[in-house]
């Protein structure tokens, strides 16, 4: 059920989109460099992990 | 148990990765609750009609990004001092987030300065001194950004930051130092006073407040536990380049 908001109501559903939208955007930027990073360095590990070390050459 | 132990980022990691689970539902909940409690279910002010519904956005957000500035402070000052690494990483995680919650209360100031004041900006102590707060916020991304040595960048942005505090300040007693523009005085601290808020918007503001505390605190332990993974793996890779 949504509010008579009147004559301001451009103004306060701006106000909650461009909140909305912003929390939304950094939100999914920190999940999503998050997951880069984590996977990055899952697979740098599992290389290194692999590679031979200094006595085994 | 000493505090310092979770300067460990081993401990951090560990202690974060618990917690964060209980600090996201909690965020979700009191988010939630409180934005459909305010817009949904608050009356009309009797002067200021309904754009008092973006109170609910407007001062948490312009709380949070004094406070995220106060943090990222006590982080700096801790790696000034102790230098551990994980605080250093903390205030660069929390820099993005407070310079959001600075737009977030500027864009939605315009919007209901408009109507209410008739001006969109005005150059009032307040809205200023937070406008120099989110360039603030800017230089110290930036600055992040183009310091290639990290623990160089800790210390040059720990040293901005402490500038930066005077603004954090201002924005927040810029009404009482100087006491003009249009602006007013913070009200919630004035409750049980003469001009007190009705519980009927003072109870949602308090949910609000405390989603975006909450928040804040969610995407600075996630931020921070990526900038910790990020430090790994470029040294990582910089052993692969050196063998």
């Amino acid at each position: 059920m949504m509010p008579d908001l009147g004559r301001y109501a451009v103004a306060v559903l701006s106000s909650y989109g461009a909140t909305l939208a912003l929390l939304a955007a950094l939100l999914a930027l920190t999940v999503w460099r998050g997951r880069r990073v984590k996977r990055q360095l899952a697979e740098v590990e599992a290389r290194q992990a692999r590679a031979p070390t200094e006595g085994e050459r | 148990m000493s505090l310092w132990e979770y300067a460990n980022p081993k401990k951090f990691m560990q202690l974060s990765a618990g917690v964060l689970p209980w600090v996201g539902g909690l965020t979700a909940v009191c988010l939630i609750v409180g934005l459909v409690w305010g817009f949904f279910l608050t009356p009309d002010d009797f002067r200021q009609g309904s754009t008092v519904k973006i109170i609910f956005l407007h001062v948490p957000s312009a709380m949070m990004a004094i406070n995220a500035w106060v943090m990222m402070l006590v982080a700096s000052l801790i790696w000034l001092i102790r230098r551990h690494h994980v605080s250093a990483l903390a205030a660069k995680a929390a820099a993005p987030v407070g310079l959001t919650f600075t737009a977030i209360a500027l864009v939605t100031g315009a919007l209901w300065g408009q109507p209410m004041w008739g001006t969109w900006w005005a150059w009032d102590p307040r809205l200023t001194a937070f406008l120099i707060l989110a360039l603030f916020y800017l230089g110290y991304i930036a600055l992040w950004q183009a310091v290639e040595d990290p623990d160089t960048a800790a210390d040059l942005t720990a040293v901005l930051c402490m500038v930066g505090s005077v603004f954090a300040v201002l924005s927040r007693y810029a009404v009482k130092f100087w006491n003009q523009g249009l602006h007013q005085d913070s009200t919630i601290l004035k409750v049980g006073e003469k001009d007190p808020i009705a519980p009927a918007f003072y109870v949602p503001l308090v949910v609000c407040i405390a989603g975006f505390v909450l928040l804040f605190v969610l995407l600075v332990l996630m931020r921070t536990r990526t900038e910790i993974r990020a430090r790994r793996l470029s040294a990582l890779l910089a052993r692969e380049r050196l063998a």
